[in-house]
């Protein structure tokens, strides 16, 4: 049977309203789409040196007296200075002298509320943690937030003590956190009342990520030493 | 709640550029009026710099979305409108991000999540769905401007009030002597919903008041 006159006119109009429908969402996609990437593109080169900016700014608070840095990446045995695309870094500071003074490394665990990342400054002379800095952490503000502010909690990150046993395999004392008051030796950190589990999840970090990292450096030290 | 307000001052004479721009700020303030958008007012109104930063950039993504809605307001079908004004406000809220990033990385880290959160806040769809796919594109920017400030004006109330009381600060500078105990409650989520409702309690006595007169 042939479809008659007006239900002929009825699918001349729904297909151009579905042509209709079609060609707005396609044309605003393809707007949208166009500013997105003009804007992607034009922030891009700001974006990262500010990032850059940002961690190197971390990298001085974390080994005092450093002037220039180097990143170094570990490939399994050895150090390599890092290239563009590099894991596994460390980040080597020497002073105006070219003399080591320490090494940054990242680390990162579970907090109370989030992933914790922060950054520790190592000085392998004396064999201690020297710097300690937060780089990103969203615990709870006013309470969990004073791993980033007390005063008396970052001063255990002046001389924490990460010693190596004799053949440089093994941290001889894990770096634990104790409750407030109660830091006796030099591989505690003393904790914070009101932030427990946070100032707790730095010393799990610290003592993780001090556990394969300060060996490999040690080890490497020469290395990095020269620089090269 | 909008729907009746804005209906109710559209029914009268045609209202001037001047008056949408009042109306936002004010009379039809957007959170102490409309209640819309609670997620970041109560979310990232802790201290006055996160309180103010976000507010622009809603208001920015605001402003942006109604004129690109309000000059296409012919071109696009009502079936596909609400998909329309989405991609068109994730759009901006995009930008917005990038831009933010570019600007302070320490500012990205404050707002976090909310950013993107910006896509799914009821006062930028209900602007463009109530008022800028119907006017023109002038009338659009005035509203969006409108609603835009008070938008950051109402957070700006919310943010400094809870960061003098909960932090002791005012952007940052110490207001009190050393030793002050602060009231932390108010940096909290809890401090939040203690501050909106102090707030709508005033500007509803306030508004009773005119009432009666």
């Amino acid at each position: 049977m042939e479809p008659s006159k007006m239900e002929q006119e009825q699918a001349i109009l729904t297909s151009r309203d579905n042509f209709k429908m079609l060609r707005a969402m396609v044309g605003i996609s393809a707007l949208c789409g166009f500013l997105i990437v003009l804007t992607y593109e034009g922030t891009l080169p700001r974006v990262e040196r500010l990032r850059a900016e940002a961690l190197e700014k971390a990298i001085f608070r974390v080994i005092p007296g450093t002037s220039t840095t180097e990143a170094f990446a570990f490939d399994g045995s050895t150090f390599t200075k890092a290239g563009d695309n590099a894991t596994d870094i460390v980040y080597v500071g020497y002073d105006d002298l070219g003399n080591l003074k320490g090494v940054a490394i990242e680390a990162s665990g579970q907090g109370y509320a989030d992933i914790i990342k922060i950054l520790y400054g190592y000085n392998p002379e004396k064999q201690h943690i020297i710097g300690f800095y937060v780089l990103e952490t969203k615990e709870t503000p006013g309470l969990g937030d004073k791993i980033e502010k007390d005063k008396d909690f970052l001063a255990n990150f002046s001389a924490l003590d990460v010693s190596l046993s004799d053949d440089l395999e093994k941290i001889v004392n894990k770096v634990v956190t104790v409750k407030q008051g109660t830091k006796q030796n030099p591989w505690e950190i003393d904790g914070i009342t009101g932030a427990t589990i946070s100032s707790r999840a730095i010393g799990n970090i610290i003592g993780e990520s001090t556990l394969t990292w300060i060996p490999r450096i040690k080890k490497n030290l020469e290395k990095m030493k020269r620089n090269e | 709640m909008s729907e009746v307000t804005s209906h109710s001052t559209e029914a009268k004479v045609a209202p001037s550029s001047t008056d949408e721009f009042i109306k936002g700020l004010w009379r039809e303030n957007p959170v102490f009026v409309q209640v819309l958008g609670m997620c970041p007012v109560l979310a990232v109104s802790n201290t006055a710099e996160n309180a103010l930063a976000m507010g622009l950039a809603t208001a920015f993504v605001l402003l942006m979305s109604n004129i690109l809605v309000s000059s296409l307001q012919n071109f696009i079908p009502k079936q596909v409108r609400i998909a329309s004004y989405i991609l068109i406000i994730a759009t901006f809220v995009t930008i917005t991000d990038y831009t933010i990033q570019a600007i302070s990385v320490e500012l990205h880290k404050s707002l976090g999540a909310f950013i993107s959160l910006i896509v799914v806040n009821c006062l930028i769809l209900s602007r463009a769905e109530a008022f800028a796919s119907k006017n023109t594109v002038g009338k659009s920017i005035m509203d969006a401007l409108g609603m835009g400030g008070g938008f950051v004006f109402a957070l700006f109330c919310l943010g400094a009030v809870r960061e003098v009381m909960g932090n002791g600060t005012f952007f940052g500078l110490s207001l009190f002597p050393e030793g002050f105990q602060s009231w932390i409650v108010m940096i909290l989520p809890a401090g939040g919903f203690f501050t909106l409702a102090a707030w709508l309690l005033i500007f509803n006595l306030l508004q009773q008041k005119k009432s009666k007169q």
